[in-house]
């Protein structure tokens, strides 16, 4: 069990008839980044809302870093970092006086929370902002303070509720750049997102949710895998030739190739040479091309698979839910 | 550190935070002393000349009242403040933390007795300039303050428990002004109960702002004190007791809108 920072059994938890967690199961290797990855009403935030020790499931279990999450909650609660979509850091205090507040509340010390929140506004890049109320802050460094307040006590167990929802793409990625530098020490982190090239960046491991259950679990690279190999696709000048195509990539195509428009995609094994060969058929078949590639299939396309829907879409929303459900 | 001991240490951090957010939100701070000195005015210059209070000269009958009236809404901070961390996700953060449960609610009604204390001090300073006279000696004044500060504590519990079910600062303030205006004015704060219409009447003399109001006329101004005292301090603690653990039943629950 040790080697597991944290492992869930069975957790169902219900607003009134909405069933957010119908029986999932998940476990983290401690020191692990694990994605939990779903579009929104998923579940994703009961699970972190539970395992934070915020709200009680209805049923099923939940050890964090060897802490039953309700039985023991109060002990545990001094082992767990929150930090998320939310940046909750008090507006009107600053960058400095938030660390230090949380320090305290951690029971840290009047010291040691000092020097901690020097500490951590250093590493996280907002020295210079240190003294400013945190309404001055931008998205990216009000996210930033939040993430140094989770970090503040130094515990085993992190959950990043959605860290980088709402912010724009270069702010994304400073996020990333964080997360993995400054949280990758021996931390144990859950990661909620609904972004598939967030949870294929920073993930050891994905769990991907749909409408309260786990649908598929594996690294970014078994996942892919699941649904096949590579893909070959070919751009062509005319959809008028697309018949000729299918059948002179046939041979090189592990299944009959298929086509979207001017686009042949062919699914085959990838080896040297694959796109040379597939050139010199064409060519010789007389079709014109303007692109040819060879590309992995992206957690998008596993994820429509899985789910028959796209990840960032919002299915439903909890109303239409609890309506449904009615 | 024994529970009692670290609830109140954490109360104490987070009523410093609560403090020291104040002057960083000057508009706040002035709501909160411009408003009842407003009403001061309004009444003595405006109204009160058209209100009988027989054996009174008006400003000494309604600065009791209005004094009782602003210290239990001064508790409108912790409504409008815990109603803000709740949507904002800063109460997520404080229940993910090892820390009391009790804290932020007891830190924030904390933080508003020094609040009304200001308040106090303000409201006492304008009546003065007023006309207001205070008739009595030193340990009686000393009660009536005592009395006014559990008042205005026992209701930031009230507004506590408001500021929990709110799911905006907006929120609380609509819930909170429809609560102001029957209590304080279906009362003896600004007329005489016994000037009400049958119904109205009976309604103004059970109701506590009355009760609170009577004792610190006869603390600071001497006149019959009948029950009113005593039962006073009864009313602050019902209603601490009643609402002290519905706060904090709320606050164990509460979830980010």
């Amino acid at each position: 069990m040790s080697d597991h920072a944290i492992v869930v059994e069975g957790l169902e938890k219900s607003y009134g008839s909405v069933r957010a967690l119908c029986g999932v199961d998940f476990a983290a290797r401690t020191g692990s980044i694990l994605g939990l990855l779903g579009p929104n009403g998923a579940g994703k935030t009961t699970a972190v809302r539970i395992l934070a020790t915020l709200l009680e499931p209805d049923g099923g279990s939940a050890r964090v870093a060897g802490l039953d999450v309700v039985k023991e909650a109060a002990a545990l609660r001094a082992r767990i970092g929150l930090a998320g979509q939310y940046a909750a850091v008090d507006e009107n205090l600053t960058g400095f006086e938030n660390l230090e507040m949380v320090g305290r509340l951690y029971h840290l010390g009047k010291a040691e929370s000092r020097q901690r929140a020097d500490e951590l506004l250093e590493r996280f890049e907002l020295t210079d902002a240190a003294k400013r109320p945190a309404k001055t802050y931008s998205g990216g460094m009000r996210r930033r303070l939040d993430l140094a307040a989770a970090l503040v006590a130094r515990p085993p167990v992190l959950f990043l509720d959605e860290p980088t929802t709402g912010l724009d793409p270069r702010a994304r990625i400073g996020m990333w750049e964080t997360i993995e530098a400054r949280v990758l020490a021996g931390t144990t982190v859950l990661l909620t997102t609904q972004y598939l090239d967030e949870a294929d960046r920073l993930a050891d491991s994905i769990v991907v949710v749909d409408h309260g259950r786990v649908i598929a679990t594996g690294t970014s690279d078994e996942l892919k895998d699941q649904i096949g190999g590579e893909r070959l696709d070919v751009e062509l000048e005319s959809a008028d030739e697309a018949e000729a195509a299918v059948s002179a990539l046939a041979e090189l195509a592990q299944d009959r190739p298929t086509v979207e428009g001017t686009t042949v995609h062919a699914p085959v094994r990838a080896r040297t040479g694959i796109i040379p060969d597939a050139v010199r058929r064409l060519d010789a078949a007389g079709v014109a091309i303007v692109d040819i590639a060879l590309r992995r299939p992206t957690l998008d396309d596993v994820f429509i698979a899985l789910t028959g829907h796209a990840a960032e879409e919002e299915p439903e929303t909890e109303e239409q839910r609890e309506a449904a459900a009615a | 550190m024994s529970a009692f001991a670290g609830t109140v240490e954490d109360s104490l951090i987070l009523a410093r935070r609560n403090l020291m957010r104040i002057p960083r939100q000057p508009d706040l701070l002035i709501a909160y002393t411009v408003q009842p000195v407003m009403f001061v005015l309004l009444f003595v210059y405006v109204f009160g000349g058209a209100i009988q209070t027989p054996g009174f000269d008006y400003v000494d009958f309604l600065m009791p009242g209005i004094i009782v009236q602003s210290i239990a809404f001064g508790g409108f901070v912790t409504a409008l403040g815990l109603s803000e961390d709740v949507s904002k996700g800063l109460i997520d953060r404080f229940r993910s933390l090892p820390m009391s449960r009790a804290a932020v609610l007891a830190g924030r009604t904390s933080s508003d007795v020094l609040l009304n204390c200001l308040s106090l001090a303000v409201l006492l300073a304008v009546g003065f300039l007023a006309g207001f006279n205070i008739t009595t000696g030193g340990g009686e004044i000393a009660l009536g303050i005592l009395l006014l500060l559990f008042f205005g504590y026992a209701f930031s519990w009230v507004f506590a428990l408001v500021g929990l079910y709110s799911s905006s600062p907006e929120t609380a303030n609509a819930i909170g002004f429809t609560a102001i205006f029957p209590l304080t004015f279906a009362s003896g704060i600004f007329v005489p109960a016994e000037s009400m219409p049958d119904g109205l009447r009976q309604f103004a003399e059970a109701n506590p702002f009355t009760t609170v109001t009577d004792a610190v006329r006869h603390l600071w101004l001497g006149t019959p004190a009948n029950t009113d005292v005593w039962m006073s301090f009864i009313w602050c603690t019902v209603i601490l007791a009643v609402f002290a653990p519905l706060a904090v039943n709320r606050y164990r629950k509460v979830a980010a809108h």
